[in-house]
């Protein structure tokens, strides 16, 4: 009983930590960026990492899940037979939910944990310790960049993956199962609001900042973590957590948006 | 076995010459664990202070708080004048620009070629024109014999050329203070001798105080002014190099003669500790 409770109080104390230690960690960086120098480059460089180095992946994985949400749309509505509204329909599932959602996890797995290791070995080689030491403040110099890459690469990465997931939807309802083209455009003229796009567009740029928050706070605390390992099973350990907390971090923070603003 | 500490502080460590640290009762815990328990040390302008201890002796942890990398549990650390524990965060980066650091493995970031990496300090903190910059670099490059190298990127690079190249990063703000960590741990005893030499070249040269972190009796006692022993938290000597070799501190003498200590059971560590193995 007692251990129990102890357990309890313990686990409370690391969360509070766990917490605080990401509070602080995004302030600092945040207020890193309000002190000179500005410099543009290592912004675009992660830009292009992060973004034009998925894009293929989120070109192939926007086709198809236009095409799918489409075929499965296309399926309920015609028993109604309100097959004309299957432009609406596609369109709002991948602007609301689908787009920012896919696009996020699909980042997490090919930029997120890429970064959380990159920052993790730094953390392990004394890079870190030694940007420190030559007055280079890290926060500014390795951790702005990757934070502002991701809110500009995320929702860019987004958009791309709703006007794909349209053009796929379009090819099923329209080209394979003859639904006319003026209806499924119209319908999405008429149905989908500002708002829409609106919310979209925030779950992104929240979706962004999560990704990459937790992937280099995990990464740069890797020495603090409490199981106490180090080296390169630590690095692996460190950023297998990175991807399911960020995973799970923009599905919880899906739900609590799409609450908030519907 | 006898632990206290026996400094020993000798003529020339204590002459007119300003102390560039003054480290007072120095407290260090990780987590529940006190690494660093109670140490005083003191180095001049112009001086080379080897800080000498096994694995698990504390003095990473020691280099750490020096660096201000760490904030301790008690006790006080001046460096160039200032108390580590008042300076806001610009101020302590304003006295970074003053110290150079080598790590052990040189810290060099994968990412870029050996130039930039040793030109990166002076791309964040100076305004000079590229041409200078490249001159600069080359110099420092040149000065730890790795002239020719600037195109290469860290991971084409051996052990020894990492941590030539570390150093050469270290001095390119020409620093009045330069730590150096581990400068022969890893590498053949030859070019541990060169980086030895080196190290006495700077000081000659450009006047460094150079503060070294090693577990290499042969390189402490053959670039030392003088050593401070730590063993576990606790400094046990400090003094020149004849006062540490005459010492009749009991684990000193075990240390330099590189006996095992009393329990049979710590003599594999203790083995371990000697050929080189890391913290």
């Amino acid at each position: 009983m007692f251990r129990a409770i102890e357990r309890l109080g313990d686990r409370t104390l690391y969360f509070i930590e766990l917490w605080g230690q990401m509070g602080l960690f995004l302030f600092t960086t945040l207020a890193s960026l309000l002190r000179p120098p500005y410099q543009l480059h290592p912004i675009l460089k992660q830009i292009h990492f992060i973004g034009a180095r998925s894009t293929l992946v989120i070109l192939v994985a926007g086709v198809f899940t236009g095409m799918v949400v489409a075929l499965q749309f296309y399926d309920t509505l015609v028993r109604f037979g309100s097959v004309a509204m299957l432009g609406s329909a596609v369109a709002l599932a991948l602007i609301r939910e689908l787009g920012p959602v896919l696009s996020a996890l699909v980042v997490i797995g090919r930029a997120g944990s890429a970064i959380c290791a990159e920052i993790g070995i730094m953390r392990n080689d004394e890079q870190i310790d030694a940007l420190e030491c030559m007055a280079i403040d890290p926060y500014k110099y390795l951790i702005a960049p990757r934070i502002l890459g991701g809110l500009i690469a995320v929702p860019a990465l987004t958009m791309i993956f709703i006007v794909v997931g349209i053009f796929g939807g379009w090819f099923v309802g329209v080209v394979l199962f003859g639904v006319s083209e003026a209806a499924y455009f119209h319908g999405m003229y008429d149905t989908v609001v500002w708002h829409d796009v609106w919310m979209g567009v925030v779950k992104s740029f929240v979706f962004g900042l999560i990704i990459v928050w937790v992937a280099t706070v995990r990464g740069f605390f890797l020495h603090l973590d409490r199981s106490g390992v180090f080296g390169a099973e630590g690095v692996s350990r460190t950023t297998t957590n990175a991807v399911v907390f960020s995973t799970i971090g923009v599905l919880v923070s899906d739900y609590l948006i799409s609450a908030v603003m519907l | 076995m006898n632990h206290s500490a026996q400094p020993l502080e000798t003529p020339e460590a204590v002459d007119g010459r300003e102390p560039v640290i003054e480290v007072r009762d120095l407290v260090s815990h990780y987590g529940e664990r006190r690494i660093l328990d109670g140490v005083d040390l003191q180095v001049r302008r112009g001086e080379i202070l080897v800080i000498m201890g096994g694995s698990g002796s504390g003095k990473s942890t020691l280099l750490h708080h020096l660096l201000g990398l760490k904030r301790p549990s008690a006790g006080s650390i001046r460096l160039l004048g200032s108390e580590l524990e008042d300076l806001s965060k610009k101020q302590l980066y304003a006295l970074r620009r003053r110290m150079g650091v080598a790590f052990q493995g040189g810290a060099l970031f994968s990412s870029m070629s050996l130039r930039e990496n040793v030109a990166l300090p002076l791309r964040q903190h100076t305004r000079l024109d590229e041409e200078t910059i490249r001159i600069m670099t080359r110099m420092k490059l040149e000065m730890v014999n790795l002239g020719g190298f600037e195109d290469l990127r860290p991971a084409e690079l051996s052990g020894g050329m990492l941590k030539r190249a570390g150093l050469a990063r270290s001095l390119i703000m020409d620093p009045e203070l330069l730590f150096f960590d581990e400068p022969s741990a890893g590498l053949d005893p030859v070019v541990s001798a060169e980086l030895d030499e080196l190290i006495l070249r700077l000081r000659e040269a450009l006047s460094m105080t150079i503060v070294v972190v090693t577990h290499e009796l042969e390189s402490a006692f053959g670039i030392a002014d003088r050593i401070l022993v730590l063993d576990q938290g606790r400094v046990l000597v400090t003094g020149t190099v004849e006062q540490v070799r005459n010492t009749d501190n009991a684990r000193v003498q075990d240390l330099l003669n590189r006996r095992p200590r009393n329990e049979p059971v710590d003599a594999e560590a203790y083995l371990r500790r000697l050929t080189g193995m890391r913290d």
